[in-house]
Protein backbone atom coordinates (compact mmCIF):
# COMPACT_ATOMS: atom_id res chain seq x y z
CA UNK A 1 0.00 0.00 0.00
CA UNK A 2 1.42 3.40 -1.00
CA UNK A 3 1.63 6.56 1.07
CA UNK A 4 -1.39 8.79 0.87
CA UNK A 5 -0.83 11.09 -2.10
CA UNK A 6 -2.57 14.36 -2.78
CA UNK A 7 -4.17 13.44 -6.09
CA UNK A 8 -4.50 10.53 -8.50
CA UNK A 9 -5.62 11.09 -12.07
CA UNK A 10 -7.23 8.18 -13.90
CA UNK A 11 -7.10 8.34 -17.68
CA UNK A 12 -5.07 10.33 -20.16
CA UNK A 13 -5.91 12.25 -23.29
CA UNK A 14 -6.11 16.06 -23.22
CA UNK A 15 -8.15 16.09 -19.97
CA UNK A 16 -5.93 13.78 -17.94
CA UNK A 17 -2.63 15.20 -19.16
CA UNK A 18 -3.73 18.81 -18.67
CA UNK A 19 -4.96 18.00 -15.16
CA UNK A 20 -1.52 16.48 -14.53
CA UNK A 21 0.29 19.59 -15.84
CA UNK A 22 -1.72 21.85 -13.52
CA UNK A 23 -1.61 19.54 -10.50
CA UNK A 24 2.14 19.03 -10.91
CA UNK A 25 2.81 22.77 -11.19
CA UNK A 26 0.73 23.23 -8.04
CA UNK A 27 3.15 20.78 -6.38
CA UNK A 28 0.46 18.21 -5.69
CA UNK A 29 2.79 15.47 -7.05
CA UNK A 30 0.07 13.73 -9.05
CA UNK A 31 0.11 10.09 -10.08
CA UNK A 32 -1.50 9.51 -13.47
CA UNK A 33 -2.70 6.07 -14.56
CA UNK A 34 -2.78 6.65 -18.30
CA UNK A 35 -4.15 3.27 -19.37
CA UNK A 36 -2.37 0.15 -20.63
CA UNK A 37 -3.48 0.42 -24.25
CA UNK A 38 -5.60 3.56 -24.20
CA UNK A 39 -2.76 5.93 -23.20
CA UNK A 40 -3.12 9.24 -24.99
CA UNK A 41 -6.81 8.65 -25.55
CA UNK A 42 -8.91 9.02 -28.67
CA UNK A 43 -6.47 11.39 -30.39
CA UNK A 44 -3.92 8.58 -30.67
CA UNK A 45 -6.04 7.15 -33.49
CA UNK A 46 -6.39 10.38 -35.43
CA UNK A 47 -4.24 12.12 -37.97
CA UNK A 48 -4.14 15.87 -38.44
CA UNK A 49 -5.72 18.01 -35.70
CA UNK A 50 -6.42 21.33 -37.42
CA UNK A 51 -8.37 23.15 -34.73
CA UNK A 52 -6.20 22.97 -31.62
CA UNK A 53 -5.26 26.60 -30.94
CA UNK A 54 -1.61 27.48 -31.18
CA UNK A 55 -0.76 25.10 -34.01
CA UNK A 56 -1.29 27.26 -37.08
CA UNK A 57 -0.27 24.49 -39.47
CA UNK A 58 -2.07 21.72 -37.56
CA UNK A 59 -0.47 18.94 -35.56
CA UNK A 60 -0.75 15.14 -35.60
CA UNK A 61 -3.02 13.83 -32.81
CA UNK A 62 -0.42 11.43 -31.33
CA UNK A 63 2.23 14.15 -31.46
CA UNK A 64 -0.02 16.56 -29.53
CA UNK A 65 -0.64 13.93 -26.86
CA UNK A 66 3.04 13.06 -26.50
CA UNK A 67 3.79 16.77 -26.08
CA UNK A 68 1.16 17.14 -23.33
CA UNK A 69 2.49 14.03 -21.62
CA UNK A 70 6.07 15.35 -21.73
CA UNK A 71 4.87 18.67 -20.32
CA UNK A 72 3.23 16.91 -17.35
CA UNK A 73 6.38 14.86 -16.73
CA UNK A 74 8.54 17.96 -16.88
CA UNK A 75 6.75 19.30 -13.79
CA UNK A 76 7.08 16.02 -11.93
CA UNK A 77 3.86 14.13 -12.64
CA UNK A 78 4.37 10.40 -12.15
CA UNK A 79 2.88 8.68 -15.19
CA UNK A 80 2.17 4.95 -15.23
CA UNK A 81 1.04 3.11 -18.36
CA UNK A 82 -1.51 1.07 -16.46
CA UNK A 83 -5.26 0.66 -16.16
CA UNK A 84 -7.24 1.34 -13.02
CA UNK A 85 -9.15 -1.86 -12.26
CA UNK A 86 -10.83 -0.92 -8.98
CA UNK A 87 -11.69 2.31 -7.16
CA UNK A 88 -13.06 3.20 -3.72
CA UNK A 89 -14.08 6.82 -4.01
CA UNK A 90 -15.84 7.58 -0.73
CA UNK A 91 -14.21 8.78 2.49
CA UNK A 92 -11.28 11.11 3.08
CA UNK A 93 -8.75 8.71 1.60
CA UNK A 94 -9.65 7.18 -1.73
CA UNK A 95 -8.00 4.09 -3.19
CA UNK A 96 -7.29 3.16 -6.79
CA UNK A 97 -5.96 -0.29 -7.71
CA UNK A 98 -4.01 -0.64 -10.94
CA UNK A 99 -3.69 -3.74 -13.14
CA UNK A 100 -0.32 -4.60 -11.58
CA UNK A 101 -2.11 -4.90 -8.22
CA UNK A 102 -0.66 -1.73 -6.69
CA UNK A 103 -3.13 0.06 -4.43
CA UNK A 104 -2.72 3.82 -4.68
CA UNK A 105 -4.17 6.07 -1.99
CA UNK A 106 -4.95 9.75 -2.33
CA UNK A 107 -7.08 12.50 -0.84
CA UNK A 108 -8.46 13.53 -4.22
CA UNK A 109 -9.14 11.70 -7.48
CA UNK A 110 -9.65 13.15 -10.95
CA UNK A 111 -11.56 10.92 -13.36
CA UNK A 112 -10.65 11.43 -17.03
CA UNK A 113 -11.23 8.05 -18.66
CA UNK A 114 -12.85 9.55 -21.75
CA UNK A 115 -15.00 7.52 -24.06
CA UNK A 116 -14.82 4.35 -26.10
CA UNK A 117 -16.04 3.85 -29.65
CA UNK A 118 -19.60 2.68 -30.13
CA UNK A 119 -20.31 -0.56 -31.93
CA UNK A 120 -23.05 -1.14 -34.51
CA UNK A 121 -24.39 -4.16 -32.61
CA UNK A 122 -25.23 -6.14 -35.72
CA UNK A 123 -24.83 -9.92 -35.96
CA UNK A 124 -21.50 -10.41 -37.78
CA UNK A 125 -19.68 -7.25 -36.69
CA UNK A 126 -17.55 -8.88 -33.99
CA UNK A 127 -16.68 -11.96 -36.03
CA UNK A 128 -15.44 -9.82 -38.93
CA UNK A 129 -13.69 -7.15 -36.90
CA UNK A 130 -10.06 -7.16 -37.94
CA UNK A 131 -11.15 -8.87 -41.15
CA UNK A 132 -12.57 -5.79 -42.84
CA UNK A 133 -14.51 -4.18 -39.99
CA UNK A 134 -12.39 -1.45 -38.40
CA UNK A 135 -12.63 1.45 -35.94
CA UNK A 136 -9.30 3.02 -36.86
CA UNK A 137 -8.96 4.50 -40.34
CA UNK A 138 -5.42 5.69 -39.69
CA UNK A 139 -4.35 2.17 -38.69
CA UNK A 140 -6.14 0.14 -41.31
CA UNK A 141 -6.81 2.36 -44.34
CA UNK A 142 -3.50 1.24 -45.87
CA UNK A 143 -4.85 -2.29 -46.38
CA UNK A 144 -7.65 -1.14 -48.69
CA UNK A 145 -5.66 0.34 -51.56
CA UNK A 146 -7.72 0.59 -54.75
CA UNK A 147 -10.81 -0.93 -53.08
CA UNK A 148 -14.39 0.19 -52.45
CA UNK A 149 -15.02 0.68 -48.74
CA UNK A 150 -17.67 2.30 -46.55
CA UNK A 151 -17.73 4.56 -43.51
CA UNK A 152 -20.76 4.47 -41.19
CA UNK A 153 -21.63 7.69 -39.39
CA UNK A 154 -22.45 11.35 -39.88
CA UNK A 155 -20.28 13.26 -37.41
CA UNK A 156 -16.87 14.89 -37.68
CA UNK A 157 -14.99 11.67 -37.14
CA UNK A 158 -16.92 9.94 -39.94
CA UNK A 159 -16.10 12.85 -42.28
CA UNK A 160 -12.45 12.85 -41.24
CA UNK A 161 -12.17 9.10 -41.74
CA UNK A 162 -13.91 9.14 -45.12
CA UNK A 163 -11.69 11.96 -46.38
CA UNK A 164 -8.56 10.29 -45.03
CA UNK A 165 -9.50 6.93 -46.57
CA UNK A 166 -9.66 8.42 -50.10
CA UNK A 167 -5.84 8.40 -50.00
CA UNK A 168 -6.01 4.64 -50.31
CA UNK A 169 -9.43 3.56 -51.53
CA UNK A 170 -10.81 3.74 -55.03
CA UNK A 171 -14.18 4.79 -53.66
CA UNK A 172 -15.57 5.58 -50.20
CA UNK A 173 -19.30 5.38 -49.49
CA UNK A 174 -20.60 7.11 -46.37
CA UNK A 175 -23.64 5.37 -44.89
CA UNK A 176 -25.72 7.64 -42.68
CA UNK A 177 -29.01 7.00 -40.93
CA UNK A 178 -30.41 10.50 -41.36
CA UNK A 179 -30.81 12.88 -44.32
CA UNK A 180 -28.15 15.32 -43.17
CA UNK A 181 -24.81 15.17 -41.38
CA UNK A 182 -24.32 16.45 -37.84
CA UNK A 183 -20.65 17.10 -38.69
CA UNK A 184 -19.31 20.65 -38.75
CA UNK A 185 -19.86 22.36 -42.09
CA UNK A 186 -16.19 22.47 -43.09
CA UNK A 187 -15.76 18.74 -42.52
CA UNK A 188 -19.04 17.80 -44.22
CA UNK A 189 -18.34 19.96 -47.28
CA UNK A 190 -14.86 18.57 -47.64
CA UNK A 191 -16.33 15.06 -47.76
CA UNK A 192 -19.28 15.95 -50.00
CA UNK A 193 -17.04 17.72 -52.51
CA UNK A 194 -14.61 14.83 -52.73
CA UNK A 195 -15.01 13.04 -56.10
CA UNK A 196 -14.12 9.68 -54.49
CA UNK A 197 -16.84 9.95 -51.83
CA UNK A 198 -20.54 9.24 -52.24
CA UNK A 199 -23.28 9.05 -49.62
CA UNK A 200 -26.14 6.66 -48.95
CA UNK A 201 -28.64 8.67 -46.87
CA UNK A 202 -31.38 7.49 -44.48
CA UNK A 203 -29.88 4.04 -44.21
CA UNK A 204 -28.52 1.87 -41.48
CA UNK A 205 -26.29 -1.17 -41.54
CA UNK A 206 -28.28 -4.20 -40.35
CA UNK A 207 -25.59 -6.83 -40.98
CA UNK A 208 -22.04 -7.29 -42.20
CA UNK A 209 -21.58 -9.91 -44.90
CA UNK A 210 -18.65 -12.23 -45.61
CA UNK A 211 -17.20 -15.59 -44.57
CA UNK A 212 -13.48 -15.04 -43.99
CA UNK A 213 -13.53 -11.32 -44.62
CA UNK A 214 -15.98 -8.54 -45.37
CA UNK A 215 -17.61 -8.71 -48.79
CA UNK A 216 -20.51 -6.33 -48.21
CA UNK A 217 -23.13 -4.90 -45.90
CA UNK A 218 -26.87 -5.32 -45.66
CA UNK A 219 -28.62 -1.94 -45.55
CA UNK A 220 -32.10 -0.90 -44.42
CA UNK A 221 -33.57 2.30 -45.81
CA UNK A 222 -35.28 3.95 -42.86
CA UNK A 223 -37.70 5.91 -45.05
CA UNK A 224 -38.86 3.26 -47.52
CA UNK A 225 -38.14 0.17 -45.41
CA UNK A 226 -36.36 -1.41 -48.38
CA UNK A 227 -33.33 -3.63 -47.82
CA UNK A 228 -30.34 -3.70 -50.14
CA UNK A 229 -26.79 -5.02 -50.32
CA UNK A 230 -23.70 -2.90 -50.88
CA UNK A 231 -20.57 -4.73 -52.05
CA UNK A 232 -17.54 -3.43 -50.16
CA UNK A 233 -14.34 -4.91 -48.77
CA UNK A 234 -13.94 -2.70 -45.71
CA UNK A 235 -16.31 -1.12 -43.19
CA UNK A 236 -15.12 1.69 -40.95
CA UNK A 237 -17.41 2.37 -38.00
CA UNK A 238 -17.53 5.98 -36.78
CA UNK A 239 -20.92 6.28 -35.09
CA UNK A 240 -19.75 7.98 -31.94
CA UNK A 241 -18.54 7.18 -28.48
CA UNK A 242 -19.88 6.21 -25.08
CA UNK A 243 -18.36 7.42 -21.81
CA UNK A 244 -16.04 4.92 -20.11
CA UNK A 245 -17.68 5.18 -16.69
CA UNK A 246 -18.26 1.48 -15.94
CA UNK A 247 -15.63 1.42 -13.20
CA UNK A 248 -17.33 4.22 -11.25
CA UNK A 249 -20.92 2.96 -11.48
CA UNK A 250 -22.63 2.84 -8.10
CA UNK A 251 -20.08 5.18 -6.51
CA UNK A 252 -20.77 8.44 -8.30
CA UNK A 253 -23.84 9.75 -10.08
CA UNK A 254 -24.11 9.07 -13.78
CA UNK A 255 -26.83 10.19 -16.17
CA UNK A 256 -28.93 7.83 -18.30
CA UNK A 257 -26.24 7.62 -20.97
CA UNK A 258 -23.46 6.93 -18.48
CA UNK A 259 -21.87 10.39 -18.40
CA UNK A 260 -20.56 11.49 -15.00
CA UNK A 261 -22.71 14.25 -13.49
CA UNK A 262 -20.88 17.31 -12.17
CA UNK A 263 -22.11 20.31 -10.23
CA UNK A 264 -22.82 23.42 -12.31
CA UNK A 265 -19.78 24.81 -14.07
CA UNK A 266 -17.38 22.94 -11.78
CA UNK A 267 -15.82 19.50 -12.17
CA UNK A 268 -17.07 18.34 -8.75
CA UNK A 269 -18.97 15.07 -8.71
CA UNK A 270 -21.44 14.32 -5.94
CA UNK A 271 -18.63 12.70 -3.92
CA UNK A 272 -16.27 14.96 -1.94
CA UNK A 273 -12.77 14.98 -3.38
CA UNK A 274 -13.75 13.31 -6.64
CA UNK A 275 -13.59 15.38 -9.81
CA UNK A 276 -14.33 14.51 -13.43
CA UNK A 277 -13.21 16.00 -16.74
CA UNK A 278 -13.14 15.50 -20.49
CA UNK A 279 -15.33 13.26 -22.63
CA UNK A 280 -16.39 11.33 -19.54
CA UNK A 281 -18.52 14.34 -18.60
CA UNK A 282 -19.11 16.14 -21.85
CA UNK A 283 -22.25 15.41 -23.88
CA UNK A 284 -21.95 18.45 -25.96
CA UNK A 285 -18.58 19.64 -27.19
CA UNK A 286 -16.17 16.68 -27.04
CA UNK A 287 -13.20 18.56 -28.48
CA UNK A 288 -9.52 18.27 -27.58
CA UNK A 289 -9.52 21.88 -26.41
CA UNK A 290 -12.66 21.59 -24.26
CA UNK A 291 -11.31 18.39 -22.71
CA UNK A 292 -8.01 20.12 -21.94
CA UNK A 293 -9.94 23.06 -20.46
CA UNK A 294 -11.97 20.85 -18.17
CA UNK A 295 -8.84 18.93 -17.14
CA UNK A 296 -7.38 22.26 -16.06
CA UNK A 297 -10.56 23.09 -14.14
CA UNK A 298 -10.48 19.70 -12.40
CA UNK A 299 -6.92 20.25 -11.20
CA UNK A 300 -7.83 23.72 -9.89
CA UNK A 301 -10.97 22.37 -8.19
CA UNK A 302 -8.92 19.57 -6.62
CA UNK A 303 -6.26 22.03 -5.47
CA UNK A 304 -8.90 24.19 -3.78
CA UNK A 305 -10.53 21.16 -2.17
CA UNK A 306 -7.19 19.89 -0.80
CA UNK A 307 -6.31 23.32 0.59
CA UNK A 308 -9.63 23.44 2.44
CA UNK A 309 -9.40 19.96 3.96
CA UNK B 1 19.80 -4.39 -27.75
CA UNK B 2 16.17 -4.97 -28.48
CA UNK B 3 14.89 -8.42 -27.59
CA UNK B 4 12.35 -8.24 -30.40
CA UNK B 5 13.51 -9.65 -33.74
CA UNK B 6 12.83 -7.60 -36.87
CA UNK B 7 11.59 -9.71 -39.79
CA UNK B 8 10.96 -8.70 -43.39
CA UNK B 9 9.41 -10.14 -46.55
CA UNK B 10 12.87 -11.49 -47.40
CA UNK B 11 13.60 -13.13 -44.03
CA UNK B 12 10.08 -14.25 -43.09
CA UNK B 13 10.43 -17.85 -44.30
CA UNK B 14 13.75 -18.46 -42.55
CA UNK B 15 13.08 -16.54 -39.36
CA UNK B 16 9.43 -17.40 -38.83
CA UNK B 17 8.19 -20.34 -40.88
CA UNK B 18 11.32 -22.48 -40.34
CA UNK B 19 11.88 -21.48 -36.71
CA UNK B 20 12.33 -24.29 -34.16
CA UNK B 21 10.45 -22.28 -31.55
CA UNK B 22 6.99 -20.74 -31.89
CA UNK B 23 7.19 -17.17 -33.17
CA UNK B 24 4.79 -14.33 -32.38
CA UNK B 25 4.84 -11.77 -35.18
CA UNK B 26 3.55 -8.26 -34.51
CA UNK B 27 2.29 -6.71 -37.76
CA UNK B 28 2.67 -2.97 -37.23
CA UNK B 29 3.37 0.41 -38.83
CA UNK B 30 4.63 3.82 -37.78
CA UNK B 31 1.26 5.50 -38.34
CA UNK B 32 -0.69 3.16 -36.08
CA UNK B 33 -1.30 4.63 -32.62
CA UNK B 34 -2.38 1.39 -30.91
CA UNK B 35 0.73 -0.34 -32.32
CA UNK B 36 2.89 2.04 -30.29
CA UNK B 37 1.09 0.88 -27.15
CA UNK B 38 1.71 -2.80 -27.88
CA UNK B 39 5.40 -2.52 -28.79
CA UNK B 40 6.75 -2.05 -25.23
CA UNK B 41 4.53 -4.89 -23.95
CA UNK B 42 5.97 -7.25 -26.57
CA UNK B 43 9.47 -6.07 -25.77
CA UNK B 44 8.89 -7.05 -22.12
CA UNK B 45 7.47 -10.38 -23.22
CA UNK B 46 10.58 -11.01 -25.33
CA UNK B 47 12.80 -10.28 -22.33
CA UNK B 48 10.83 -12.54 -19.99
CA UNK B 49 10.24 -15.56 -22.24
CA UNK B 50 12.88 -17.29 -24.32
CA UNK B 51 10.67 -20.26 -25.21
CA UNK B 52 8.98 -18.08 -27.83
CA UNK B 53 10.52 -15.75 -30.43
CA UNK B 54 8.99 -12.28 -30.48
CA UNK B 55 9.23 -10.64 -33.89
CA UNK B 56 7.84 -7.57 -35.60
CA UNK B 57 7.09 -6.94 -39.24
CA UNK B 58 6.57 -3.44 -40.61
CA UNK B 59 3.60 -3.78 -43.00
CA UNK B 60 4.47 -0.54 -44.78
CA UNK B 61 7.88 -1.84 -45.80
CA UNK B 62 6.81 -5.48 -46.18
CA UNK B 63 3.37 -5.46 -47.77
CA UNK B 64 3.54 -8.89 -49.41
CA UNK B 65 3.80 -10.89 -46.17
CA UNK B 66 0.97 -8.85 -44.65
CA UNK B 67 -1.16 -9.44 -47.78
CA UNK B 68 -0.33 -13.16 -47.84
CA UNK B 69 -1.73 -13.56 -44.33
CA UNK B 70 -4.76 -11.39 -45.07
CA UNK B 71 -3.88 -8.70 -42.53
CA UNK B 72 -6.41 -5.84 -42.74
CA UNK B 73 -6.10 -4.41 -39.27
CA UNK B 74 -3.12 -3.57 -37.10
CA UNK B 75 -1.81 -4.36 -34.66
CA UNK B 76 -2.39 -8.03 -35.47
CA UNK B 77 -0.24 -10.61 -33.72
CA UNK B 78 0.03 -14.03 -35.33
CA UNK B 79 1.65 -16.98 -33.59
CA UNK B 80 3.44 -19.33 -36.02
CA UNK B 81 4.41 -22.86 -35.11
CA UNK B 82 5.76 -25.38 -37.60
CA UNK B 83 5.24 -22.86 -40.39
CA UNK B 84 1.54 -22.36 -39.75
CA UNK B 85 -0.60 -19.72 -38.02
CA UNK B 86 -1.80 -21.33 -34.79
CA UNK B 87 -3.18 -18.23 -33.08
CA UNK B 88 -4.29 -14.76 -34.12
CA UNK B 89 -4.73 -11.79 -31.80
CA UNK B 90 -6.21 -8.64 -33.33
CA UNK B 91 -5.95 -5.24 -31.68
CA UNK B 92 -3.99 -3.76 -28.78
CA UNK B 93 -4.45 -5.39 -25.38
CA UNK B 94 -3.06 -4.88 -21.90
CA UNK B 95 -0.16 -7.15 -20.94
CA UNK B 96 -2.23 -9.43 -18.69
CA UNK B 97 -4.78 -10.07 -21.46
CA UNK B 98 -2.04 -10.72 -23.99
CA UNK B 99 -0.30 -13.19 -21.67
CA UNK B 100 -3.60 -15.01 -21.15
CA UNK B 101 -4.13 -15.25 -24.92
CA UNK B 102 -0.61 -16.63 -25.37
CA UNK B 103 -0.68 -19.00 -22.39
CA UNK B 104 -0.54 -22.13 -24.59
CA UNK B 105 2.85 -21.04 -25.95
CA UNK B 106 4.46 -19.70 -22.77
CA UNK B 107 6.12 -21.58 -19.94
Amino acid sequence: MSDVREVIIIGSGPAGYTAAVYAARAQLEPVLLEGAVTAGGALMNTTEVENYPGFAEGIQGPELMMAMRAQAERFGAEILTQDAVDVQLTGDVKTVTDDAGTVWRARAVILATGSGYRELNVPNEKRLSGHGVSWCATCDGFFFKGQHIAVVGGGDSAMEEATFLTRFAEKVTIIHRRDEFRASRIMAERALNDPKIDVIWNSEVVDVLGDEKVTGVQLLNRVTGAQSTLDITGLFVAIGHDPRSELFKGQIDLDDEGYVLVQGRTTMTGVDGVFAAGDLVDHTYRQAITAAGSGCAAALDAERYLAGH
Amino acid sequence: MSATKIVTDATFADDVLLSDKPVIVDFWAEWCGPCRMVAPILEELAGDHDEIVVAKLNVDENPSTAAQYGITSIPTMNVYSGGKVVKQIIGAKPKAALLADLSDYLK
